[in-house]
């Protein structure tokens, strides 16, 4: 038999809040979905005056009809660059006319170098992927130049945009769910379900880069994705008790140097003629292809970091 | 003996893996780091020097398990080694001369990051010497113009962000350009190994194929780095970012980034194109007359300026003209006039960035020349430093600036009247108004006044005049010692072809 709840005890479940939503007793989205108010504006002009003394002095500056040689440079100005454009374009159209033709077996990029990737690539790099293989094996490298290239970029975006911690708390303009509803509630549910699929996903496309179409980069993007889809629904706060500046700069210099230490001693054994002793394995195979594997895990996540931290930089200023 | 071919190799990861490092440092250890790494790459490119120059003979070395045409490929002979030794001796010398107003301009909670940026531009310039892989260099061209536009924006100032915002466009614009011709090219050749791309290239010349694409090819190639190396009608980017600047930076990007990328043109001359094949294209004539107007209007504008930074920035214009000017040459004289004056130039430019920034200090960090009126006895070393400099900029004798002039003159000579006579009038022009606009600074800066700005004491600023005195010493050595210097030269041209 179903015992009788006390009244405090009934207002707590599910079904006392649906009943009461369904005689339209409460709004559930009352005090949880609402804009704040913002500051009022600062100054004491109205932003019509202001727009219009903008427009005053961009007019006062380029005041063409008592300069005449500013109206004839502007004039002259646009019909160089339409010409120069429409030469550049000419000369580029007349090019690609002299281009070997695309799609016939004799073009000069149809060489020993493609031919060799093909035939030779899973035995030479265990990969089935030939892509893969080709940029992680063949030309790795190249690719440790390209991961540097988004390292930079983050950096890059880093000195531009990047506060102190303390700064962006105290600092209310900066509190990036002020002028948003405070909770989305579709949104939450929606990334509920789907924020673990697109990570699991996206885990699947790196580890199965030298299997089947994908690795690194793409899957990397997944994550990053996946990461902003979760921040996105449920604020900075919830992100940080499991990625936060720290843990960033942890697994990213972590995967960075370990990345750096396979690559030189692949390069260091590959170029003096030593024994490889990584193992290639059975092509296939999930645990195959030497270093492979390895490298497509450090490249999928600094791709997702990258992905990552730019948008929390852009958003707010900061991990 | 044979270990040492591993090197460049090893200077390169290393590079890279310390700006990866840094940036999970503090600011101090990082800055440690930095010095360590700089330090370990020169003497890592001494040692691959000593191995070229006694075996005489280049090195290629694949880097991973596979040969060239697919795997990657470094190639490097005496010249790419001496190159590689100088930079990593300027960018010590800058890092450590700018390091005082590093602590003032930049945020400490970004010191690391400047360093992260310094390691990484370091390796891209290793890699764009050392490469022998088209698509490599592409790769570290990305590289060093991210993280060149991140050492102009990271003093956060209204001025250095809009400098960064327009040498971010014209640098894309040059890398968009460069992109285009290694697709073109990589089209009608199928390689991306420069030695390929080469054998491929004299085929399709001897067999008159594909002559346009080659051309535009060649054209976009040669016209993008042209544009980010700052040559004369592309320049508008560069008093900006080398006048407002943090000292360290504009020593970096004027004296190594131009630097690079011409270094990179150099090796497209000999390495992918051929330089028959270059000589007969007319692009070098463009680059020609591009150099000589360079030349006059950088230092036209150079005179205008009332900014002592700026002032330098436009004297780099003109520099950058002389070299392509000797470019133009279409000699081999000329090319190796043009790499001693890229010595030249590094040295004496850096020198003078480093030094102008101590002249501003004991004035109240003012840029005017007004008040930089008797700077030079105010901060002694600093105005030693910056004579110094002027001079070799100007082309005194004993000094680098006065070899490289004469390793002009002696290519122009050696031409056809119609290149010689421009050649030389404008060496003679371009001299005059160098000195018009050095000899000004020198003037005013040792005219005594009396003023409120206090002398600054030795000890205050040890680190700075340390580096001061290492310039000179660097100045005067290329200067006396140019023979073996040109001479090694010549020897890695002949070993490019």
């Amino acid at each position: 038999m179903s015992r009788l709840k006390n009244d405090a005890e009934y207002k707590k479940t599910r079904a006392f809040r649906f009943f009461r939503w369904m005689k339209g007793e409460e709004d559930p989205y009352l005090d949880n979905v609402e804009i704040q108010p913002g500051v009022p504006f600062q100054d004491s002009r109205t932003v019509n005056e202001i727009l219009l003394e903008e427009q005053e002095t961009l007019e006062k500056v380029y005041n063409t009809a008592s300069n005449r040689w500013i109206w004839r440079f502007r004039r002259l100005y646009n019909v160089l660059s339409i010409v120069f454009s429409l030469a550049l374009a000419a000369v580029m159209l007349y090019m690609v006319a002299k281009l070997p033709t695309a799609g016939t077996v004799d073009r000069p990029v149809n060489n020993e170098v493609s031919k060799v990737y093909i035939e030779n690539g899973i035995q030479d790099t265990g990969a089935v992927n030939i892509v893969t293989g080709m940029i992680l094996n063949y030309r790795a490298f190249d690719t440790f130049g390209e991961t540097c290239v988004l390292f930079i970029a983050t950096t890059c975006v880093m000195v531009l945009l990047m506060k102190e911690e303390e700064k962006i708390r105290e600092d209310q303009t900066l509190n990036d769910r002020r002028f948003e509803p405070k909770n989305d509630v579709i949104l939450q549910k929606v990334a509920f379900v789907l924020v673990p699929i697109v990570f699991i996903f996206g885990i699947y496309v790196i580890l199965n880069g030298h299997l089947s179409p994908g690795g690194g980069f793409s899957g990397g993007a997944m994550i990053g994705a996946g990461m902003i889809l979760y921040v996105s629904a449920y604020g900075f706060d919830k992100m940080q008790k499991f990625f936060n500046e720290h843990t960033y700069k942890v697994v990213k210099v972590a995967a960075l140097c370990t990345y750096c230490a396979v690559i030189t001693y692949y390069l260091f054994m590959g170029a003096n003629d030593f024994d490889n002793h990584i193992s290639l394995g059975v092509p296939g195979m999930i645990f195959s292809s030497g270093i492979i594997l390895w490298l497509n895990i450090f490249v999928g996540i600094e791709v997702a970091c990258t992905m990552y931290a730019f948008y929390a930089l852009f958003r707010r200023g900061g991990l | 003996m044979e270990f040492l071919r591993n090197f460049p190799c090893f200077s390169l990861i290393l590079t890279m893996c310390a700006s990866i490092v840094s940036s999970g440092m503090n600011g101090k250890w990082a800055r440690r780091l930095n010095i360590v790494v700089i330090v370990a790459v020169g003497l890592l490119s001494s040692a691959a020097l000593y191995l070229t120059v006694t075996t005489n003979q280049c090195y290629v070395y694949k880097m991973g398990r596979f040969p060239a045409p697919w795997g990657n490929e470094i190639r490097f002979g005496v010249l790419e080694t001496l190159m590689a030794l100088f930079f990593s001796i300027i960018m010590l010398l800058s890092v450590l001369g700018g390091r005082k107003h590093l602590f003032e301009e930049l945020d400490p909670f970004k010191e690391n990051l400047y360093y992260v940026l310094v390691n990484l531009l370091m390796s891209s310039l290793l890699a764009l010497i050392y490469t022998n892989d088209l698509f490599t260099a592409y790769v570290f061209v990305e590289i060093n113009t991210i993280s060149a536009c991140g050492l102009i924006m990271i003093r956060e100032s209204g001025h250095t962000l809009e400098a960064a915002t327009r040498y971010m466009i014209m640098s894309l614009i040059g890398s968009g350009l460069l992109l285009f011709g290694l697709c073109i090219l990589y089209g009608i050749t199928g390689h991306l190994l420069m030695s390929n791309i080469k054998e491929q290239v004299a085929l399709l010349v001897a067999t008159d194929q594909y002559h346009i694409p080659l051309v535009v090819a060649i054209v976009f190639i040669v016209v993008g780095l042209a544009v980010k190396s700052a040559l004369f009608p592309f320049h508008s980017w560069l008093p900006d970012s080398y006048g407002y600047s943090t000292a360290s930076s504009a020593a970096i990007l004027s004296s190594l980034v131009s630097k690079g990328y011409i270094f990179l043109l150099i090796k497209v001359f000999y390495r992918v194109i051929g330089f028959e094949i270059i000589t007969e294209s007319k692009i070098l004539n463009v680059l020609f007359v591009f150099g000589l107007c360079g030349m006059i209007f950088g230092s036209l504008s150079a005179i205008k300026e009332n900014d002592i930074r700026r002032m330098i920035a436009f004297s780099s214009v003109a520099q950058i003209g002389y070299i392509y000017m000797g470019f133009g040459l279409r000699t081999e004289a000329g090319i190796i006039a043009s790499v001693f004056h890229i010595f030249s130039h590094a040295a004496s430019k850096s020198m003078l960035f480093i030094s102008a920034v101590g002249l501003t200090d004991v004035s109240g960090k003012s840029k005017k020349f007004l008040d930089l009126t008797g700077a030079g006895y105010r901060n002694v070393i600093a105005g030693i430093t910056f004579t110094v400099g002027a001079l070799s900029m100007v082309g005194v004798p004993l000094f680098p600036g006065f070899i490289s002039k004469i390793l002009f003159a002696r290519a122009g000579v050696s031409v056809p009247l119609n290149r010689m006579l421009p050649t030389l009038i404008c060496l003679a022009v371009s001299t005059i108004l160098n000195t018009v606009y050095f000899m000004k600074t020198v003037l005013r800066i040792y005219t005594p006044v009396k003023t409120d700005y206090i002398n600054i004491k030795w000890k205050e600023n040890l680190c700075c005049g340390i580096v001061c005195i290492f310039f000179i010493i660097l100045n005067i050595a290329l200067g006396m010692y140019s023979e073996p210097i040109v001479e090694l030269i010549s020897r890695g041209i002949a070993m490019f072809a």
